[in-house]
């Protein structure tokens, strides 16, 4: 009797045991960081030497999708018309309300003319958005990620490490732009880097660089004179969502309200 | 010691030190160092290579394109915009072929009429404007334009003249109701022609008693339309309705 009360308390105690010490051990095993460094938003741009955003001038993007062929060429993303790092939407608002978006394949090959040209129903307005990662400030998906495969780099890119990814979506999911997609090649997660190969060697984003009409614009935001003065000075400056405190850093002059 | 202690602690020692191997496997080097993720990633991001090379480093080369291309319409495109990502053409010093876009869906590609499109940026309709020939026979890609100014107006504003052309105005040249400067032939948005402003104009003919060829049907200029201009009914070049 005796006896059987001690060894039930010596197989919990070992039990006990075991349980502490895994539990402390696999915390242990969690790479350092995780306590700052998740869920406090982290302040990189403080010290970081460049700070990067870009402007985007709706109203001169003529649709012509030359920046999202650019990209694909530019960041191997898959030719496949679901696959983009950067897309241009086409905006359409009726006169009786509705309003209409398309993208087909994302633009890359431009865009044909609109249906209701032949339906006639009547157009107020018609216009092209073009869209991208925002490089959230605050960014969803750099908090979703399990393993730390992405994150925001010092000069507040939001970048993903190809090699650490395991390829479990949170981050696509968690992206409230739509912007991620699992590249099917690397089974990884991919997205805009704002061209963070071409920065590094003082060119810009490929999209930038072959925008006809510089309807986009880039801009070190540490720099006091960028071309993101002008955008902010001289137009209403919007950012996608502003309700999800997400801070995008991709800033959008003259942005028609019913863009989201 | 007792027996089962130094049981424990040999499983202990175990344990910790596979977990120490573990970590040591899982998390890779780097990682922690500027903030949760692998500090490496970032130079492996920045070594990634880069295709389009940029308009300045065509120009070290293709300067008289440069030059032409500066002084355009076009002066505001990228090279590689038509000629595509240029960095292995560049690198081989030409020897990697660049595609040469010469097709009419090249160019509308950029200026299909779409409605969708800013006003004021240069479109055409393709099936209007001289369909079926390449636009680079009229067109030089790297300094667009009109290729030379037209004798005619109707050069430029086929339709205008082809409506005229078979309306009771027919006999009415276009200087007639618009006074334009020769360089408008040139630079037709610097050099605006004008349009008749009131409906006073009209009735140079078409008024009571007007003078001219007792053809010209005239009517009351003071009540025939009511205030409205005369060109809010009749469509100027097509007087008598479509
Ligand atoms: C190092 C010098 C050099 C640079 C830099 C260079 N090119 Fe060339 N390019 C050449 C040479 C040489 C040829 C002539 C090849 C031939 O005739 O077969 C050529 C031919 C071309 C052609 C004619 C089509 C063809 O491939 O036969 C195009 C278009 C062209 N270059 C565009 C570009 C663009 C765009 C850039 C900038 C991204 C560029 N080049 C930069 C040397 C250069
Ligand atoms: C609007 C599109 C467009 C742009 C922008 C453009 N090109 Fe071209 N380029 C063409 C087309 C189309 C041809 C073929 C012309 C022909 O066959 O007559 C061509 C031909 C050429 C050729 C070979 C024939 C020639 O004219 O010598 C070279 C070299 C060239 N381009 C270089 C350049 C360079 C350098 C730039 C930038 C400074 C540039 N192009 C910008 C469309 C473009
Ligand atoms: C990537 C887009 C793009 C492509 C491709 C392109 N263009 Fe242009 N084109 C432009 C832009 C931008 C302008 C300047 C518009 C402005 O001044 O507002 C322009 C201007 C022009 C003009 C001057 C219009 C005027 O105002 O009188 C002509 C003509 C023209 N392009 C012809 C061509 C031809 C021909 C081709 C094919 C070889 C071509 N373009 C290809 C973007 C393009
Ligand atoms: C037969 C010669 C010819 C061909 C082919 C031709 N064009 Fe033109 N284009 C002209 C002339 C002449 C003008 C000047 C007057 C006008 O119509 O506005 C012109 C004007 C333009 C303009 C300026 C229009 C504006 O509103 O300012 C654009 C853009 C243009 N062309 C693009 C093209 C494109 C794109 C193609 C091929 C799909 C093309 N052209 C084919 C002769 C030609
Ligand atoms: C080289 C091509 C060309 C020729 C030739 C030409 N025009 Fe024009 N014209 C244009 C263009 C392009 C515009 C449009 C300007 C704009 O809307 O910005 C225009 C506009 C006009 C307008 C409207 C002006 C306005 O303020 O809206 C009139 C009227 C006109 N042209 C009359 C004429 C007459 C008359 C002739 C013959 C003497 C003529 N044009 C010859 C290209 C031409
Ligand atoms: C009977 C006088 C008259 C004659 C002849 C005439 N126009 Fe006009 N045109 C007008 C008036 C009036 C307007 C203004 C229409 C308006 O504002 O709705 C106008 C407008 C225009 C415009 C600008 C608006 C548009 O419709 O695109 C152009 C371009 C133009 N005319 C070109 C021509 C040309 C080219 C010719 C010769 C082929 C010509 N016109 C002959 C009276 C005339
Ligand atoms: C230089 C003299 C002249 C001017 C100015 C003129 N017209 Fe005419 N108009 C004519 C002639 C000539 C006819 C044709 C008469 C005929 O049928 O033989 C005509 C015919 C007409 C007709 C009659 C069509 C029909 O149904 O028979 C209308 C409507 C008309 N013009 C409107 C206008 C308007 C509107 C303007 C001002 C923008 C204008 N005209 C300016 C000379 C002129
Ligand atoms: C409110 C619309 C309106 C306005 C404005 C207007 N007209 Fe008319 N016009 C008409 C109608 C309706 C007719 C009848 C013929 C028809 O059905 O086309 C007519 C007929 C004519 C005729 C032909 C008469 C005939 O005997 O065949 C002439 C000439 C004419 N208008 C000239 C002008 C002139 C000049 C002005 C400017 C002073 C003008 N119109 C303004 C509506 C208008």
């Amino acid at each position: 009797m005796k006896k059987e009360k001690n060894t039930i308390k010596r197989r919990e105690f070992l039990r006990k045991l075991a349980e502490g010490a895994s539990a402390a051990g696999l915390l242990w095993l969690l790479p350092e960081g995780i306590a700052y460094g998740v869920f406090v938003s982290e302040h990189a741009g403080e010290n970081a030497e460049h700070y990067y955003g870009m402007g985007i001038y709706v109203d001169r993007c003529i649709g012509c999708g030359k920046c999202v062929n650019a990209c694909k060429n530019e960041n191997n993303v898959p030719r496949e018309p679901f696959f983009f790092r950067t897309w241009v939407e086409r905006y359409v608002i009726f006169e009786d309300g509705e309003v209409k978006v398309d993208s087909p394949a994302g633009g890359a090959e431009g865009f044909p003319p609109l249906d209701s040209e032949k339906t006639n129903k009547p157009v107020i307005k018609s216009f092209f958005v073009p869209k991208l990662c925002n490089h959230c400030d605050n960014p969803p998906c750099v908090q979703v990620c399990p393993v730390g495969a992405t994150f925001k780099s010092p000069e507040g890119v939001v970048l993903v490490d190809a090699d650490y990814c395991i390829g479990c979506r949170y981050c696509i999911q968690a992206c409230p732009y739509g912007a991620r997609y699992l590249n099917p090649q690397t089974k990884t997660a991919d997205k805009c880097t704002f061209c963070y190969h071409r920065l590094a060697r003082g060119f810009l984003p490929a999209c930038v660089e072959i925008c006809p009409t510089r309807a986009r614009v880039f801009a070190d935001l540490k720099k006091r004179s960028n071309p993101l003065q002008r955008l902010m000075r001289l137009a209403e400056v919007h950012t996608l969502k502003p309700d999800l405190n997400t801070e995008p850093k991709v800033y959008y002059a003259n942005l028609d309200g019913e863009v989201r | 010691m007792p027996d089962q202690v130094k049981r424990l602690s040999v499983i202990f020692i175990l344990v910790i030190s596979a977990l120490v191997i573990v970590r040591y496997l899982l998390i890779p080097p780097t990682f922690g160092k500027l903030g949760h993720y692998r500090a490496r990633a970032l130079e492996d991001a920045k070594a990634l290579p880069v295709k389009y090379a940029g308009r300045e480093a065509c120009l070290e080369c293709h300067d008289d394109v440069g030059d032409a291309l500066g002084k355009s319409y076009h002066r505001g495109l990228s090279c590689e915009v038509c000629h595509g990502p240029g960095a292995k053409h560049v690198k081989s010093e030409g020897d990697v072929e660049l595609v040469v876009p010469g097709k009419r869906k090249d160019c509308l590609r950029c200026h299909q009429f779409l409605s969708s499109r800013p006003t004021g940026f240069p479109q055409v309709d393709p099936l209007q404007h001289n369909p079926v020939k390449p636009c680079i026979t009229c067109h030089d890609p790297h300094e667009p334009g009109p290729p030379r100014a037209p004798a005619d107006c109707s050069g430029c504003h086929t339709t205008i003249a082809k409506i005229k052309g078979v309306s009771r105005h027919v006999s009415l040249k276009c200087e007639t109701c618009h006074t334009t400067k020769a360089q408008h032939k040139l630079d037709p948005r610097k050099f605006r022609a004008s349009i008749p402003a009131e409906r006073e104009f009209c009735g140079k003919c078409h008024a009571k008693k007007a003078k001219g060829s007792s053809d010209i049907p005239q009517v009351d200029i003071r009540l025939h339309g009511g205030r409205y201009l005369c060109w809010e009914c009749h469509n100027p070049h097509n007087p008598q309705g479509e």
